[in-house]
C-alpha cells in the first residue's frame, strides 16, 4: 500500500511546477497552461483523499473542479484571442498600459 | 511492492513531463507533453479507483481543453516565439515563491493525521458500482451545486463569444 504521504508530496511537486511556471514563463498561453497544471496537482490530492479516506465527496469535489477549469480555460482562452487582435503580442511582459 | 513501484514510475514521469511542458520554447511542444501528462494522471487516478474521474479526465482535458489550446496556439507567431527569451527577468523571485510554497506545504503534510475512514469502502464501491454511486452522491447531496455548475458553464459559453467576437464599427 503506497502511503498517503507519497501522493500529497506529488501534488504539492505538480502544485510547485505550476506556480513557477505560471510566475515566470512570458507567454501568456503557457501561463494558463501551468494554471492548469495547478488544478491537476489540487485534483491528484483530492482523488487520493478520497480513497484513502473512503469518501466519495472528494471525487464529486474534482467533478466539480473539472467543469469550473474548462469554463476557465473558455473564457481565458476568448481574453488571449481579445489581447492578440488588440496588441498582437502573446508576451505579457509587453503588455503595460495599466502601469502595473 | 508491485504497487510502489507503480506509482513510482506514475510520480517520476508526472513531475518530468509538468517540467518539460513549462520549459518548452515552442507552445506546441507543451500542449504535446500536456497531452501525454493528462494521459498519466487518468493513470494514477484509475490506480485510486476513481475510474470515472479518469474517464472525465481524458475526455475533458485531454480531449476537449487541450484541443481548443491547441487553436489559440495557432494564433502565435511561432517563428518569433523561437527566438525571444522564454522566461522574464525576474525568474529567480518566482522559483524562490514556488520553492517557498512547497516547503511550506510539506511541512504542513509532515504532521497529517487521517481521519477515520467513511462509508464508501471499496467493497461498498464495487456492490453499487462506481459511477452510481458517484451519481447518487452528486443527484441527491450536491444536486444544488450540481446546478450552479451548468449556470458557470452557460456564463462561460456566453462570455466566450462576447470576448472573442469581432467589434463591428456601426457608427
Amino acid at each position: 500500500m503506497v502511503p498517503l504521504n507519497w501522493y500529497l508530496m506529488l501534488s504539492a511537486a505538480v502544485f510547485m511546477i505550476g506556480v513557477f511556471g505560471f510566475l515566470t514563463r512570458r507567454n501568456i498561453i503557457i501561463m494558463f497552461m501551468s494554471v492548469e497544471l495547478m488544478l491537476n496537482g489540487v485534483n491528484i490530492s483530492l482523488i487520493s483523499f478520497s480513497h484513502y479516506l473512503q469518501d466519495l465527496r472528494g471525487q464529486i469535489l474534482v467533478f466539480f473542479i473539472i467543469t469550473v477549469a474548462a469554463a476557465e480555460a473558455a473564457i481565458g482562452l476568448a481574453i488571449i484571442i481579445a489581447l492578440f487582435r488588440n496588441k498582437s503580442t502573446a508576451h505579457v511582459d509587453e503588455m503595460n498600459e495599466m502601469k502595473g | 511492492m508491485l504497487a510502489k513501484l507503480f506509482f513510482g514510475y506514475y510520480a517520476v514521469v508526472i513531475i518530468f513531463l509538468s517540467l518539460l511542458v513549462i520549459t518548452r520554447k515552442n507552445p506546441v511542444h507543451s500542449v504535446m507533453w500536456m497531452l501525454l501528462l493528462f494521459f498519466h494522471i487518468a493513470g494514477l487516478y484509475l490506480f485510486l479507483n476513481a475510474e470515472f474521474i479518469a474517464a472525465i479526465q481524458v475526455i475533458v482535458y485531454a480531449g476537449a481543453i487541450l484541443v481548443l489550446f491547441l487553436f489559440v496556439v495557432l494564433l502565435l507567431n511561432l517563428r518569433e516565439e523561437l527566438q525571444v527569451e522564454r522566461f522574464v527577468g525576474s525568474w529567480p523571485a518566482g522559483l524562490i515563491i514556488a520553492v517557498a510554497i512547497f516547503a511550506i506545504v510539506v511541512n504542513v503534510i509532515r504532521s497529517f493525521v487521517l481521519a477515520p475512514p467513511g462509508k464508501y469502502s471499496i467493497e461498498y464501491i464495487k456492490e453499487a458500482t462506481h459511477t452510481k454511486a458517484l451519481g447518487t452522491i452528486l443527484y441527491t447531496e450536491y444536486l444544488f451545486p450540481f446546478e450552479i455548475a451548468s449556470l458557470v458553464l452557460l456564463i462561460a459559453i456566453i462570455g466566450a463569444i462576447v470576448l472573442a467576437k469581432r467589434k463591428t464599427r456601426s457608427h
